[in-house]
This record gives C-alpha cells, structure tokens and sequence, in this order.
C-alpha cells in the first residue's frame, strides 16, 4: 500500500494552486507538509483526499489510478482545520457515524467509540452535542471521528491551529503517540518548522505551489536545499549575510572577515549568501570561537518565554532569539556574537553549498 | 422607558382594534350590528360561526383551502430544497443569473399570469381542481423558498458535506439525515411563507377553481348579495380565516426575523 502522485497540476480559475507534484507516500509512513499559507497545502490535501480533481497528473493508490474515484470509495479520513463535527449529533454519533454508514454491529460501534473517545479524553462528554464543548474538545471529536474508522490515508490539515498554545503542546506529543500506533499513512500539514520537527517522519516543503524539498525530517532541516527551504523550515525565517570569499578570506559586508575554518575550510572564492538560524545569534558570547557584529536594535518582539530581537547589521535585517524575557532599549548599540560553525553557505542564486555539521559541538 | 411602554401599548389597540372590532361583530346578530354602536356584544351569539361550522358550501372552503395550502407547501419545498443546495455549494453556468432570475417571477403582479394560467389549465383540464391552485401558487413561493433556503444552506460549512463523504454517506442519506436537520428552522420558515402567502391569496385561488375546490376567501365574497351584507357571517369567517396562519406564526416565531432577511442574519 502506497500512494504516489504523479505530475500533478491544480489551477481554479487561471490562478495556479499545484504545479508539478510528484511525490510517493509509502504505506505506514508519517510525512508531514510544511509550507506557509498559500503554499498548497490544503490543496494537495484536498487531491489527495479525492475532494477535488487534479487539472493534470494522475493519483495513484497501489499503482492503481484513482484519480476520479469519488471520496466515499476511497479509504481516508480527514481532520480540517476549522473544527468540523455535525452539529446535530451527540459527540458519540459524531465519533460513531462512519462505523454506521458503514454497517458496524451496534455492540462493536460502541467498544470502537468508547476506545477512541478514551485515547482522545472525550470518555465523560460522549452524550453532548459539539456547540456544548470547547475548541479543543471539539477537535478532539473530529479527530476520534478519523482514527475511528482504521482508514488506509489519515490527512490532517493544521489540525491545531485554532487552538491555544498550551492545548496544542499537550495534543501534539498526544498524536504522535496515536500515529505511532497505527500503521496508516498520516499526512500532516503545518506552518510551523517547530511541529514540523515534532512530527519527524519525513517530510515535503512546499512553496508557491510547488515541492522545493523532500526527505527525512531532521536531516531536511539539517541541510535546506536552498534558501527558500532554509527560510519556510526555521522561525523566525533564517537570517542572511551576504559574504565574498577571496583567496583563503570571507569577508562580510560590514567588512569584517572571518577565518575560513571547519566546514568554511575550501569555499572557492566568490559571492555568497551565509544563512543562520536565529537561536544561534545571541547578545551575550557564548563561545570563544563566536565572532562578533555590531548592530543597531530595531524592535523587541516578546513571544512567550522567548525575546526576538530585530537589529539593523549593516544594511541586513537579523532577528536574535534570547531565552527570557529581554528588555532592549530600541535604537542602541549592541552587539551580536555568532559562531561561525553554524553558519549555512547559499551560493548568490540560493542553492545550499555547505551547512553546519551537526555533531559539531559548539 | 414609561414613554416607550405607553407607545407600545397605543400601537397595539391600534393595531388590534380591527381584529377585535371584526370579533366584536362575529358575536353579534345582523340586526343588532346595524341598530346600535356597541364596543361589546351585548345580545352575544354563536349563530355565525355554527351556520360555518354546519354548512357545507362553508366549511368546505376552509377543508379545500387547507388541501391546497398544504399541497402547495409541500411541492415548494420538494422543488426548493434541491435546488437551494444546488445554488449553494455548486458554481456552473449562469448560476447568478438563474439566482436572480427566480426573484423576478415575484416582481410580476400575478393578474399578468392569470390569464395564460387560465387557458392553460382550461386545455388540460385543471380548473377547479386543488392541485391547479397548488401549482400556480409555486410560481412565487418556489422562487422565495428557494431564496430562503440558500441562505440557510449557505451558512453551513461545505466541509461537513465533504467530511459525510469523507465518511461514506450517500447524497441522499447525507441530506436526509445530516444537512436538513441541520437548516430545520429555515425549513420551518419557509413553509411558513409559502402557507402565509398561499393562505391569503385570493387571484389565483378565486380564479382557477368554480365550485369543487373553491376556497374559503371565494365563499366569504358570498355574503355580499343584494339584500345587503351579512357583516356577522363575514366577521366569523374573517376571524376563523386568521386563526391557522397565527397558529402558524406561533410556531415559527422564533425563526421569524432570520426567514426576512433570507437567512442570511
């Protein structure tokens, strides 16, 4: 059991949605869609799913092409990222619905549900209707309605989204436990590299509606194929600097050179791009190898436990990422220290020509 | 606040002083109608409404209404439903046109479609007979129902169509036991139109029928001959004529404001 899409196409009304998608899922593998939105995600979701048709290109299920194949043939379920339950039926027909279509024994519906319902925590609100519950349990409903049923493709498109922060933690590593259990294929969309990271398996980022990267998740987000892979897999989007290297010298725009030392060592001279993720840069030296650039702070973004620092390098936008929470006073000089070991090198058209070593201890 | 409560309460003797006025005379004789101004029934009597409720040629106006009333409402929805869920989760060709084209059939006065409804039905042999009346009605109730209908059906997320697919439903197995459930009190409010307006109208139905299926509204002009009128009788038909469309309103009441505005409040 396997699904493949090949060469792929979605336009609506002129506007391109998928262009060129050529993807294998292999059964029992957790493959995770990143992109940001608009990318196609939920589109890619939808063909797969069977809800729409692709302009162009073929799905096949097995080496079987369904690509016209109705929805309700097909063995899927799916998780929207708006909360989608019957409004008119208790929690228990929501989880029970596809078992009845189905034609279950009504003794074996209820064992089924009750299990579910006990995985998800929906055991004491299974006489409820869905507007009585709060979000999260009301995606819990849509998400016990999809394991109920064991079918062959489990899609999730942003399932946790629209919940609150401490809510989607809790779920998170809860799915990744559940996922783990069954041996579907589960197809999991997000805008964030962090979940995205979470989930593991592999993984497929999508840009503008086209595939820019695939492969095992870690190792992806180790070595971004390109920029644009590099800026989609990190948060806040990866920092550049923009570097010449001459003779055995890398020199940045602010003028400051660095020595061409670990992986840096045989960069042939010419222009580059250097790309760091943010929780490497800090305002404090961390290593005595780290090097320091001046900057000018912009703005002091606190997001949890977490404080972004946005400062002006020479022309190049960075944003720090400090653990705490930081006060920064805006427009003063400050200093941020980098290791140069974790720099990414990007030729000047984006493609990945070094990243770090990751087992470089820094 | 005193203000507004003594508004309120002028507006309604205003507005109920006909009513009343109409009961006040269905409980009074012919003679004691026309000899002295009386804000109550003095000499009170049932005789008016008992000559309705034992007379044939009455009672059977109020039994024929009622036939083609409820036939009508019936075939408005059947129609109506398909087509309103097609107008909402399908785009084909001309579908906005199609949309507005429906409502202008109501920008027509209906005395434009009599004659054509008249020759027509006379050809195939309707006239005079419920179901005539039931399908004329339909050319204003369909295009309104299937106004109000698609806004309700609108306002449900077309993810939980997909998602009934996603689970197996079959249409009509989703339709029946999903998505009607859930736009009953649209359901409820546009049969409450299409009964109000097919209740009250009185073109058509005085039109298109001659004495088998004559309905209630024909029969009261019946009171009017050339000893004078029978203002008692009239009043007890009048007053009986209201009570099924408020027992109606009653029902709908609380869905009322969102069937105005088309369900889309």
């Amino acid at each position: 059991m396997g699904l493949s899409l090949q060469n792929l196409h979605k336009s609506v009304d002129g506007e391109i949605h998928l262009s060129g998608i050529d993807l294998t899922i292999e059964s029992g593998s957790r493959t995770v869609v990143l992109g940001r939105t608009l990318s196609g995600k939920t589109s890619l979701l939808r063909i797969m799913a069977g809800l729409d048709r692709p302009t162009r290109g073929a799905i096949l299920v097995d080496d079987k092409d369904v690509t016209g194949v109705s929805v309700r043939k097909r063995s899927i379920a799916m998780v929207y990222q708006q909360f989608i339950n019957y409004p008119s039926f208790t929690i228990f027909d929501n989880i029970a619905s596809p078992l009845k279509v189905a034609g279950m024994p009504r003794d074996q519906i209820k064992k089924r549900v009750m299990e579910v319902a006990k995985v998800l925590h929906l055991t004491g609100m299974l006489h409820r209707m869905p507007a009585e519950l709060s979000g999260g349990q009301q995606q819990r409903t849509a998400i016990a309605r999809a394991l109920v049923k064991d079918a062959q493709l489990l899609l999730l498109d942003e399932p946790l989204v629209n919940l609150d922060y401490k809510l989607r933690e809790e779920l998170q590593t809860e799915l990744q436990e559940i996922f783990r259990q069954r041996d579907a294929m589960v197809v999991y969309t997000t805008t964030e590299p962090g979940e995205a990271l979470k989930f593991g398996g592999s993984i497929v980022v999508l840009d503008g509606g086209r595939v820019i990267q695939t492969g095992p998740t870690t190792q992806v987000y180790r070595n971004p194929a390109n920029l644009k892979v590099a800026e989609v897999f990190s948060d806040p989007p990866i920092n550049y600097l923009d570097c010449r290297v001459d003779a055995n010298t890398l020199t940045l725009k602010s003028g400051l050179s660095i020595p061409m030392t670990g992986h840096l060592k045989g960069l042939t001279p010419g222009r580059y791009t250097l790309g760091v993720r943010s929780n490497n840069l800090s305002l404090g030296r961390r290593n005595k190898l780290d090097m320091e650039l001046t900057a000018r702070i912009k703005l002091a973004e606190i997001n949890g436990s977490e404080t972004f620092i946005h400062v002006d390098c020479f022309g190049s936008r960075l944003v720090v990422q400090e653990v705490g929470v930081r006060s920064a006073r805006i427009g003063s000089e400050t200093s941020v220290f980098v290791n140069p070991a974790r720099f990414f090198v990007f030729t000047g058209s984006g493609d990945l020509v070094l990243s770090p070593d990751p087992f470089h201890q820094s | 606040m005193k203000k507004r409560t003594l508004g309120l309460i002028v507006y309604f003797i205003l507005l109920m002083l006909p009513i009343y006025w109409m009961l006040n005379m269905s409980l009074r004789t012919n003679a004691d109608i026309l000899s002295v101004f009386s804000l109550y029934p003095r000499h009170f009597t049932f005789e008016n409404y008992m000559k309705i409720f034992t007379d044939a040629s009455w009672y059977s106006g109020y039994i024929n209404s009622i036939i083609y009333v409820s036939l009508n409402t019936v075939i408005s929805l059947a129609t109506a439903l398909p087509a309103a869920y097609a107008f909402s989760r399908y785009r084909f060709i001309g579908d906005g046109q199609m949309f507005f084209w429906l409502l202008t059939n109501r920008m027509a006065p209906a005395a434009v479609f009599l004659l054509p409804f008249f020759q027509l039905y006379s050809t195939v042999g309707l006239i005079d007979t419920h179901i005539a009346v039931a399908l004329a009605h339909c050319l204003f109730n369909v295009p309104l129902a299937v106004w109000i209908l698609e806004g309700f059906m609108s306002g449900v997320p077309k993810e939980i169509d997909e998602t009934a697919y996603i689970d197996g439903y079959s249409f009509p197995r989703f339709f029946t036991t999903i998505f009607i459930p859930l736009i009953r009190s649209g359901v409820g409010v546009t049969a409450f139109f299409c009964f109000m307006f097919s209740w009250v109208e009185l073109l058509f139905a005085r039109t298109l029928t001659t004495t088998s299926a004559k309905p209630i509204a024909a029969i009261m002009t019946r009171t009017v001959s050339a000893s004078g009128l029978d203002w008692g009788l009239l009043s007890a038909a009048g007053i009986l004529t209201i009570v099924p469309g408020a027992l109606v309103i009653w029902f709908v009441r609380n869905h009322m404001a969102k069937g105005f505005a088309m369900g889309r409040v």
